[in-house]
């Protein structure tokens, strides 16, 4: 008999259920602060011809820890109940009628994914199980036929069902991917019974007759069937399906879709602009065409440098440059903004997992060996009251984010080295979320190219529904109806799955007789159709769909073509080497499977089980986009941008702790220390510095164990200069990013750049003029830096619309629209890493200079002579601690090293500043070094001001022209500056300090 | 010749690289092997040494960490892992190395009983990424000097060390199980977050009663030359690194 066994597993006692506690903080932070207690339980569904003696059996030896939890278990009803089996789990509350009506007590909250959501945990539950089975041979055999997890959890002190409603929806569950069922109070307790299956459809093949269609209803039917495309672009493929005399298939016009998405053909960026309005970084107007604003900008930047250790920029999945003489570093940054601002966790997972699937797929394969990641989200305060409809708060998505990059981060083993959180109140609908990896590639394994013949092969995880539209969907503004429109474009990420693969094709690229496969790419946006159709761009395939291997049956045809399921690399492979590759995967349980070839006909033909679902020229994937030349304009704002506020004017002592307590300055130490930043041992300069873990500036790390060599990997990152000029926001971005490597020893003539833009809607000659702007600003600091792009991603509309009602009862815009952001991420070289240098305070004594160098100031060539002079400085050893000047300025980043050092120090700003010295110690805009040097020749060598010195006293003392100004002790900064993320994370203490400098030593 | 390590790979090791270095580094020869291979053919255990569980999520820590990959060994292995044993090889498991030899009872091993220990969520809450003091016990663990302070990293979201009564506590003190704690900045015992996890008596690390077996949760391999000290730019850090000790120690006391 098949039936389905529920088993319940709950921790002991109260002290062990650690995850309710965090769930309970939620809770209570959510604004229900009534709750007295939470308890939980994780819950295994079990199909198959079991028995109650084997179901007891593997949960006591397999699904429960007989040290800190207990379990129950019976066949699963309507009214099952914990007390069945004797064994009361804790979290189960206790037996009642069912539509027993209470005024306050227990209720509980059960989590289960929906139909067709991936879950891992239940296919190592079956895996384990089943192995288990075999090992006891029972004398009948017995089988887990298939398995789902779900979450329980009790709440104690809820007034109503309906308050269970709410803080299953706000704090524990996301309906996107899960369902939830409240029980008590009137509820009655209802359980699920079968195991729940996604909706199966016969096969039918569809057409979409568009043929007839004018420019609004192609308009309307780009919007209903999530496509995206502009009026023109429809009539483009209206007109081809015209000539060739039939209609599209659905599958088709998906097809197009994907490929022009601006996710994926980034038709903006790549668009002519004739751009109007001011000039770049002088006085005056000028009128400027840009032929192809990326090419005549980013792109020119690189090839004017034309640097012989960059060896693959904007051709592949990433850029690579060298390392060594046989081996390249290959770094990209992607962004996964609008999956993350409907499901953070999931959104930012997948994200940083797509970006390693990115570096799996460059050249022939890297090995992803670092990653990083970036947030722009609103502050963690923001009133609940004022949160539109459909719009997640921002703790909640920090939080979500955070866990979801350290989880996916942390299992694959790909250490998370550097980051960066900024908060704009402007990120709250649409927040952004970067993530960048770093691989190590062969010299010989850069290049690639399939041949006709080769076949088409599938490797990794099963396709299923999820991530379906999901490049279509990020191209579009996000709006309140978004989360329920689409849920199914959110992506479940399996980090183990892609470990698998990870594993399998490092061998199948080493092997003894060469490399198993002639290309390999990752299936991301877009999913097999992007794939399949860039990899066969100048060839042709052939792909049958029924060959996919599916997680679940009943996928549509073009559902099978656009999922964007995790976990899976196209490869293609010579017929004769199909073996070897499939003997390989077999060893480390990675499905393979073959699902067509590349042909040398320039069509992409795609079937299901015979028949001829889709049929495109390849050049009109490719190249049929229509190009557009658009209109760019942009005056500068009047004023001079917001003036320097202070929270407490009159005394700079106060004054302080504030700046160390925003948001954008204090301690990240609670993310970072969820991050393992030290697997595959190469660390070297951590993301948190000295006794008192201050802010590293950029991360070192060592790619191969048994050299010296180095990558360093830092970021830059301004928005709020945008508002002033977004040309200078990109020169400060590219100036901080450099000015970050300097400060751990890499040397600026080995240092390459990626830019990721995320910008709002370009429809309007001013938003355009503004990202025109950027990238000029971004190419005019690359040129006077000698810093070549190697790889990079524009996000665009990221915005989000309400209804007008609703924005006046929020106070809010009708349209949210990001700042213009630009992330520079640099990537630098080091020769021999026992060199580098940290920003923690070392030595008291020693003295500590200024070199303050402005771009918009002196001009981008002198503030390169003063960068080159610092980093000569720093990599000779005569620095012994150096440090940015950003966000907070002056004040904060000396504070910082004191921190940091937990030394003190006496600067004096001189008669300089004497009028005004808050000006110059809390500038907004500011960028400059610290530097602790070993003397004061040092000093006048890197043509800086000495301010002071660094004393024993852990003491900032900051005087002007002799009077005091701020005199802090290092703790109370310290306190300030780790204080404010307590409330969003509960906190995360340093470690007391660290003593040792000898070998082990006798314990005291 | 030198000693032969075999590293223990699953689906979710990888920490394997960077400990079959470390290994090299202090003078044995590893191989990495796939636990598939060992479940097929469990006698190639016969050929080496040590046997070394890297860290990691075997399997995705999914249902309890370490919990899969144990019960695959224990049923797959189990018999030639006790004659390897008894054979007075070693066996060390780093992080969910740790977590999977206490899972398949190997740990704390005969004389306490066994699973009456487990691995459980970190009192935090959250994953845990950071340096901590460590101070070794006076037992028989071969791979570890008795009575010295270390510092190594620890990065792991279920190190907190659970005995199931204070019996079971008792038992591992008296019967020199316990071979690492977390430890103050004098040696003493200590509190979140010097003791990262909440581990009951602030316990790193468990040895066997013959001490040819260590688990612990911090990673020596990780701290094997000076400059992956988080402080090493402050002073030079001088002698040999924590980590290596424990590799060299363990291979000295093989005679090699």
């Amino acid at each position: 008999m098949i039936s389905v066994w529920r088993v319940e597993v709950a921790p002991k006692s109260e002290s062990l259920d650690v995850p309710s506690r965090e769930v309970l903080g939620d809770i209570h932070r959510f604004g229900f602060e009534h709750v007295r207690a939470v308890r939980s339980c994780r819950i295994y569904l079990l199909q198959g011809n079991l028995d109650r003696d084997m179901v007891d059996d593997l949960a006591r030896a397999v699904l429960c820890d007989p040290v800190s939890e207990v379990y129950a278990c019976a066949p699963d009803s309507p009214d099952w109940s914990g007390t069945k089996v004797g064994r009361v789990p804790p979290a189960a509350p206790p037996a009642r009628a069912a539509g027993e009506t209470r005024p306050t007590g227990d209720g509980a909250i059960e989590v289960h994914y929906r139909p067709g959501v991936m879950d891992p945990v239940a296919l190592s539950a079956r895996r384990a199980l089943n192995e288990r089975i075999a090992a006891l041979n029972p004398p009948k055999p017995m089988h887990v036929t298939a398995a789902r997890t779900a979450r329980r959890y009790t709440i104690t002190g809820a007034r109503n069902a309906e308050e269970l409603e709410q803080i299953a929806l706000g704090v524990l569950a996301n309906t996107c991917i899960e369902t939830v069922c409240i029980c008590g109070f009137d509820r009655r307790d209802r359980r699920l019974t079968t195991m729940p299956e996604a909706p199966v459809q016969p096969f039918e093949l569809r057409t979409v007759a568009i043929r007839k269609l004018d420019g609004p209803e192609l308009e309307r039917l780009s919007r209903k069937a999530h496509l995206f495309l502009s009026r023109m672009e429809m009539e483009v493929i209206r007109d081809h399906f015209r000539a060739l005399g039939r209609e599209p298939t659905d599958l088709e016009l998906d097809t197009l879709a994907q490929a022009w998405s601006e996710h994926c053909a980034h038709k903006t960026l790549k668009s002519a602009v004739i751009y109007r309005g001011d000039d770049f970084g002088r006085e005056g107007e000028v009128e400027v065409y840009f032929d192809n604003l990326f090419e005549s900008t980013i792109a020119r930047a690189t090839s004017k440098l034309n640097r012989d250790w960059c060896w693959s920029v904007f051709e592949d999945n990433a850029g690579v440059v060298a390392f060594d003489d046989d081996c390249g570093i290959a770094f990209k940054v992607e962004t996964h903004n609008h999956p993350s601002a409907i499901e953070p966790y999931g959104g930012a997972a997948t994200g940083i997992g797509g970006c390693i699937r990115d570096i799996m797929g460059c050249g022939l394969g890297a090995k992803p060996i670092a990653s990083t990641d970036v947030f722009c989200v609103a502050p963690p305060d923001y009133p609940r009251d004022r949160l539109p409809r459909g719009v997640l708060h921002p703790a909640r998505v920090l939080k979500g984010v955070v866990a979801g990059v350290g989880d996916y981060g942390n299992r694959m083993g790909v250490p998370t080295v550097n980051g960066a959180v900024h908060f704009d109140e402007r990120y709250l609908a649409n927040p952004l979320v970067f993530c960048g990896t770093v691989g190590l590639i062969p010299r010989k394994f850069i290049h690639k190219g399939p041949k006709p013949g080769d076949r088409i092969v599938l490797v990794g995880g099963r396709t299923g529904r999820d991530g379906i539209h999901g490049a279509t969907f990020s191209s579009a503004e996000l709006t309140e109806s978004h989360p329920d429109e689409f849920s199914h474009a959110v992506q479940i990420g399996n980090p183990i799955e892609q470990k698998k693969v990870l594993d399998a094709l490092l061998q199948a690229r080493d092997h003894r007789s060469g490399c198993l496969y002639r290309t390999i790419t990752d299936c991301g946006a877009g999913g097999l159709s992007n794939a399949v159709g860039e990899m066969g761009a100048k060839l042709g395939a052939v792909v049958d769909l029924e060959k996919v291997p599916l997680k679940y049956a009943g996928l549509r045809y073009d559902e099978i073509w656009v999922s964007e399921a995790q976990e899976r690399m196209v490869l293609a492979v010579p017929p004769e080497r199909l073996d070897t590759l499939l003997t390989i995967c077999q060893a480390e349980d990675v499905e393979v499977s073959t699902i067509g070839w590349f042909t040398d006909d320039r069509r992409l033909v795609v079937r299901y089980a015979g028949t001829v679902v889709g049929d495109l020229q390849m050049s009109f994937v490719h190249e049929g986009l229509p190009k557009i030349t658009r209109r760019a304009t942009w005056t500068a704002p009047n004023g001079k941008g917001p003036a320097l506020k202070l929270k407490h004017p009159g005394d700079l002592s106060r004054e302080l702790p504030a700046r160390l307590r925003s948001y954008n300055v204090a301690s990240k130490e609670w993310i970072i220390r969820r991050y393992d930043h030290e697997v595959q041992g190469g660390s070297v300069v951590k993301p948190l510095c000295g006794p008192g873990a201050g802010p590293s500036d950029a991360a070192v790390f060592r790619p191969l164990l048994d050299g010296w060599r180095g990558v360093a990997i830092a970021c830059g990152l301004c928005p709020h200069v945008s508002d002033r000029d977004p040309y200078w926001m990109a020169i400060r971005a590219v100036d901080e990013a450099l000015r970050n490597l300097i400060c751990v020893g890499a040397d600026p003539s080995r240092v390459a750049i990626l830019d990721n833009f995320c910008w709002g809607a370009c429809d309007t000659p001013e938003a355009l003029g503004a990202l025109a702007r950027a990238c000029k600003g971004a190419s005019d600091a690359a040129v006077a830096f000698g810093l070549p792009f190697i790889s990079g991603k524009d996000s665009l509309n990221n915005q989000f619309s309400q209804t007008s009602a609703q924005a006046r009862r929020l106070g809010l815009p009708e349209t949210i629209t990001i700042p213009g952001t630009l992330l520079i991420s640099g990537l630098g070289i080091i020769e021999d890493v026992r060199q580098c240098v940290t920003m923690d305070l070392k030595r008291p004594g020693h003295p500590i200079a200024l070199v303050a160098c402005p771009a918009d100031g002196m001009g981008l060539e002198r503030a390169f002579v003063a960068h080159n002079s610092v980093s000569r400085a720093i990599r000779a050893g005569g620095v012994s601690a150096a440090h940015d000047i950003s966000d907070g300025g002056l004040a904060v980043a000396l504070a910082e090293m004191c921190i940091a050092g937990n030394l003190g120090l006496r600067v004096d700003l001189g008669q300089a500043y004497g009028d005004d010295p808050a000006a110059r110690l809390f500038e907004e805009y500011p960028t400059g070094y610290i530097l602790e040097c070993a003397s004061g020749d040092i000093i006048r060598g890197v043509g800086g001001v000495k301010l002071g010195e660094v004393t024993q006293t852990p003491e900032l003392v900051i005087t002007s022209g002799g009077k005091p100004i701020i005199e802090l002790e290092v703790e109370v900064l310290a306190r300030a500056w780790r204080e404010p993320f307590t409330h969003v994370a509960g906190g995360c203490p340093t470690s007391s300090r660290f003593c040792r400098s000898q070998g082990p030593k006798r314990a005291p | 010749m030198p000693a032969r390590v075999l590293i223990l790979r699953a689906a979710g090791t990888n920490c394997d690289a960077e400990t079959a270095y470390a290994w090299q580094l202090a003078g044995a020869k590893a191989e990495t092997i796939h636990v598939k291979r060992l479940m097929h053919d469990p006698a190639l255990l016969r050929a080496f040494d040590v046997l070394t569980i890297p860290g990691g999520f075997s399997y995705g820590d999914d249902i309890s960490a370490g919990t899969i990959l144990a019960n695959q060994l224990m049923q797959s292995a189990g018999d030639e892992l006790l004659r390897f044993l008894e054979g007075g090889k070693l066996i060390l498991g780093i992080c969910n190395g740790f977590q999977v030899l206490v899972k398949t009872g190997l740990l704390p091993g005969p004389g306490v009983g066994s699973r009456v220990v487990t691995l459980s969520d970190n009192r935090s809450g959250s994953f845990e990424s950071r340096w901590v003091r460590l101070r070794s016990g006076i037992t028989a663990c071969r791979f570890l000097p008795p009575g010295v302070m270390l510092e190594l990293p620890v990065a792991h979201a279920q190190g907190r060390l659970l005995c199931r009564d204070d019996k079971v506590l008792q038992s591992l003190i008296h019967n020199h199980h316990v071979c690492l704690t977390y430890a103050g900045t004098g040696g003493q015992p200590c509190r979140y977050p010097d003791n990262p996890n909440g581990s009951d008596a602030d316990i790193a690390g468990l040895t066997d009663t013959t001490g040819q077996i260590l688990g612990l949760m911090p990673h020596p391999e990780r701290f094997v030359t000076t400059f992956q000290h988080p402080l090493w730019t402050r002073r030079r850090v001088e002698g040999e690194p924590d980590g290596l000790t424990i590799f060299k120690t363990a291979l000295a006391s093989l005679g090699g």
